[in-house]
Formats: structure tokens, sequence, C-alpha cells
């Protein structure tokens, strides 16, 4: 009955198929994404309502930690900037912190220390699907941005990182203020209590509790407040965001 | 057209004419019922679908909160042989299977092999594109959600769940005769066939109860906003890699269950079961014992069965 069989097989990859082709149609269509993205704000407002903005990330114990945290996207930044800083351990680094602020400035790891810090143990979930438990160690973002003094103008903080992808496009992210704001968000710059090794991020790395890893942003350069990200990158809040994926990365 | 049955007592010695096999179309599936089965035909499709092009970034599956690469409950794996050739391999706990073709390698939109977890023609979209992907899945589970949402609503409303779904006591008494009758595909012609038997109330309850409801909480437990709130079930599960894992099994479950259902609509009139959850009427054989007069017309309004 090898005919009846190969009959079958047939039918049912030409009908997923078909169906497969029809919605790669859609995919590539001006209207489709706009129409399927529409379940995207959904998303975030939502979860918004059920989980609310002040909710906690769940923090595990140290039995927790997984024996790899695998590293992802960019593992080894090759700009001379970045080459520089690693051959001297990051001695010479410096975060700046720009835009809406009233004060801009230059911090080393050693005067981010010196603002309020937090150690915690929690989940990193990439946008693939594994999860990763680490202990972070890092200065809350919040601390940083009093530190700095908001201008009430600003909605959303801006991640410029040292890496490049896809040879010459930077790597950025960004958060709302409030996100900013969470005690869990943090600008780690240690990993299982080591200084953060260079694929997971070094010298700084964002550490945002309930988003997945794309809006956890490696090797921090600078920090940018700003009242709209319309005019920075392709426009989309973020590397990934520009290349097709959601700026609310909470699902 | 009227039917005249006798009832006799002995057919073996009056042998009366045979009497045409009367049949009536009775108004088994409501208007919203049916509705809602087809949009969540179409929306659990596109989630099957799209589900695998997600599960294709990271086609590998653990138990627990993170993931060991060394040692996967189950993935789909890609690597050369000593001519250089790509084989597919499907690993599930220390077993690995040859799936080169289907699974772990197959088709690239050039017809050359590469590497990936589903083929392209069981993938929405075809070529790899996860945030595609993503805006699919999220889409149609919203759909997903509010139409079931409408639907257990509307049958607790209308007692269809209570009525049509949930087992009586002479239901569980027969579930022996039930499991022989499916088991030798022999299926109820009369009156019989407007009720669920025990193995369909079953299969519907835990389709809906369990698989629905499961699969949306595993699917919202591996949302890491969520789980600010779900940490509780999501430990309970056994992690975010183990709600993973259940979400997928589900997701298998359900085509299991949809092979099962087509299988049995195919043998048990896939006609008749199409128009009934096409137009709502099913046509079921009278039963002879019950017609013991004059039939006014075949087609009777009644509260559909569903």
């Amino acid at each position: 009955m090898t005919d009846r069989r190969t009959f079958l097989r047939m039918a049912i990859m030409g009908t997923a198929g078909l169906l497969v082709a029809g919605c790669d149609k859609i995919s590539q269509s001006s209207w489709g994404p706009k129409v399927l993205g529409k379940a995207q704000g959904l998303n975030r407002r939502v979860q918004a309502l059920l989980s609310p903005s002040s909710a906690m990330a769940k923090e595990y114990t140290e039995a927790d930690i997984s024996p790899t945290f695998h590293p992802n996207g960019t593992t080894m930044p090759d700009t001379p900037e970045y080459q520089a800083l690693m051959a001297n351990n990051f001695r010479d680094y410096k975060l700046k912190v720009t835009g809406l602020v009233t004060k801009p400035g230059e911090f080393s790891i050693d005067d981010l220390k010196k603002l309020d810090n937090r150690t915690q143990i929690t989940r990193h979930d990439c946008v693939e699907g594994w999860s990763a438990i680490g202990k972070w160690q890092g200065t809350q973002l919040s601390a940083l941005l009093d530190h700095v003094g908001v201008d009430p103008k600003a909605r959303f903080v801006v991640f410029h990182c040292l890496d490049n992808m896809d040879e010459d496009t930077p790597y950025y992210e960004s958060v709302d203020i409030r996100e900013a704001r969470h005690p869990q968000t943090l600008l780690a710059f240690d990993l299982n209590d080591k200084p953060l090794p260079v694929s997971n991020g070094a010298p700084l790395r964002l550490r945002v509790g309930r988003q997945l890893g794309y809006k956890q942003a490696k090797y921090i350069g600078s920090i940018e407040l700003v009242d709209t990200f319309a005019k920075i990158g392709s426009g989309n809040g973020g590397y990934w965001e520009d290349q097709g994926y959601e700026w609310y990365a909470g699902i | 057209m009227t039917t005249e049955n006798v009832i006799v007592a002995d057919a073996q010695i009056i042998a009366p004419p045979a009497p045409a096999k009367s049949k009536r179309l009775v108004y088994r599936h409501s208007l919203p019922i049916r509705l809602m089965h087809w949009i969540n035909v179409i929306s659990l499709s596109l989630m099957f679908f799209s589900g695998l092009q997600i599960f294709n970034a990271h086609p590998s599956l653990a138990w627990g909160n993170y993931n060991n690469p060394d040692k996967p409950l189950l993935s789909l794996e890609a690597r050369e042989d000593a001519s250089g050739n790509l084989v597919g391999i499907t690993r599930i706990g220390k077993h690995e299977f040859n799936t080169t073709g289907l699974l772990g390698v197959s088709k690239g939109p050039d017809g050359t092999p590469i590497a990936r977890g589903f083929p392209s023609w069981l993938t929405v979209p075809g070529p790899g594109w996860l945030s595609m992907g993503r805006q699919w899945h999220f889409f149609f589970a919203w759909i997903f959600v509010l139409n079931g949402i409408c639907y257990i609503g509307y049958s607790l409303a209308r007692k269809h769940v209570q009525r049509d779904l949930w087992p009586t006591k002479s239901d569980w008494r027969g579930i022996g005769k039930s499991i022989a009758d499916h088991v030798r595909f022999k299926h109820p012609h009369g009156e019989e066939a407007l009720r669920y038997n025990i193995l369909q109330r079953l299969a519907y309850l835990i389709v809906i109860f369990v698989f629905g409801i499961g699969i949306v909480l595993m699917g919202l437990a591996m949302s890491p906003r969520m789980d600010a709130v779900l940490s509780p079930m999501v430990e309970f599960v056994g992690g975010r890699q183990a709600a993973r894992t259940i979400h997928f099994i589900i997701a298998w479950a359900f085509v299991a269950f949809v092979l099962i259902h087509v299988f049995e609509v195919l043998i048990s009139g896939a006609f008749n079961q199409l128009r009934g959850m096409i137009t709502g009427y099913y046509k079921v054989d009278v039963d002879p014992v019950k017609v013991a007069g004059p039939e006014p017309i075949a087609v009777i309004k009644e509260a559909p069965h569903d």
C-alpha cells in the first residue's frame, strides 16, 4: 500500500504546505503584521493589569543557580573601543549618562558601587525559549536616576551598547521610566559573585526582572534619557525591536 | 410524507412489508456553538503551526527552571556525518533516532537540507522567523482564549455542559460497552446517536477543561511578567522549562484528539456530521418503537443538543 501511503503523505504535506504558504503571504504583506501586532498591545495592557508594575520577579536560592549561564548574541565585542577597555580590564571604563537629566555625568564601576546596590538570584528567559538562573549584583537603576535627576519630560531610558550587530549596527535597548525604577532593575557588574564575564556583557549589563533576554542589554556604554526613541536606530526602541520583535518583552 | 409503522409481536409470522427507513433532521448544534467550533479550528491550527515555529528557535525540552544542554528530555538536533551531510537526530532521553528529512534536518527554501527542528511545511511562517511566529501565536492565542471563555460561559448558561457533557450514572455504568463499541467502530444510528456517549463526554470535558485551560496557563507560565504573580503555579508544575514542556505535550495531545475526532467523524457519517456542525441539522434514523402514530414532518425543531 505504498501508493496509498504516499498519497496520504502528499495530501497532508500539501494541505499543511498550502496553509503555511497562505500565512507566509500574510506575514509579508503590509497589513498582516499590523493586524497580528494588535495582540501585542493587548498583551502589554492586560499583563500590566494582571501583574502590577510593582510585582517582583521570583528570586531563587543559591541552590537553584544553573551550572552554566548560556551567553547569547554578542560574546566578544570587536570594536577597537571595547577591545581597548578590555585590554585594561575595564579600569578606564566610564558609564556615560546623558539626555533629559539635570546632572549628566560619567561613572566608573567603583562610582556605581557606591550607589544603592542589590543582589538578586533571578531567572533569565530567552525569547528563544531557554532559561538560566544567575546571581546578579548591581546598582539599582533607580538610585542612579535619582543621583543624576530625571527631567519630568523623560519617558524612556535608552541603553547604548558597545557591541555592534551586523558589523556596524550598535546594540541598544530601552525601558520606560516605571520599569527603570523597579527595584529589580539593575546595572549589573557581578554574575555569581564574580565580575561579569565578557561573554555575559562585561563590564556592565542591564537586568530587568520581568522581561525577556533581549531586553537585558550587555556591554552598556551609555544611558540616555529621552521622551521618545523614534529617532534612535530604526525607531522601535531596540536592536531586536528594529528586526520585528516587540518592544514589550514581558511575554 | 408520513410513515406507518406497525408494532408487531411476532414479525416472523406476520411478516409485514419492511417499513421504509424513516429519518428525521434534528437541529443539533446551535449557531453560537457552530461558530465557536470553527473559530476554534482556525485558532488552534494556527497556534499549533506558529508554536512549532517558536519551538524551532530552541528545539529542545527540559524539566525544572533552566536548561542543561547535556541532558534534554527531548531535542531535535543536526549533526554532520563523515561525508559532511547534515543528519537530523531526534533525542528522547538517552535514545537517539535518525529523523533526517522530517525532524532536526529538513529541506530549506531552496531545497537543500538545513538544520531546523520541525520542517517548514509544519511551521508558520514557513522559513525560520521567530518574531513573526510570535505575532501569529499571540494573535490567535487571544482569539482562542476569548472564544474559549465565550464557549464555557455559553455552555454553562445553556446547561450544555451539565446536560450533554457531564456523565450520568448510567453513562458510567455503560463505559465497558462504550469502549467495546469504539474499538469495533460501532456507532448508534437512532435517537441514541444524539446523545454523547461516555467516552465522548470524557474526551470533550478533558479537552476543554484540562487541555484548554492547561495549555493557556502553561503558556502564561512562560511569560516573565506573568511569573511575577504566577510563580507559585510555575514552581508547582516543576519550573518554567517544565511548563514549556507541558505546553508542548498538551499541544500534541490536542493533535491526537483532533486526529481521533476527525476519524470518528469520518466513520460515523462524515457528510451528516459536517452538515451538523455547519448548518446545525443532523439526520438520525427514527427508532421504530418510538413512532407509534403517523409522524408529521421529518424536520423537528427542538432545543439544540449541541
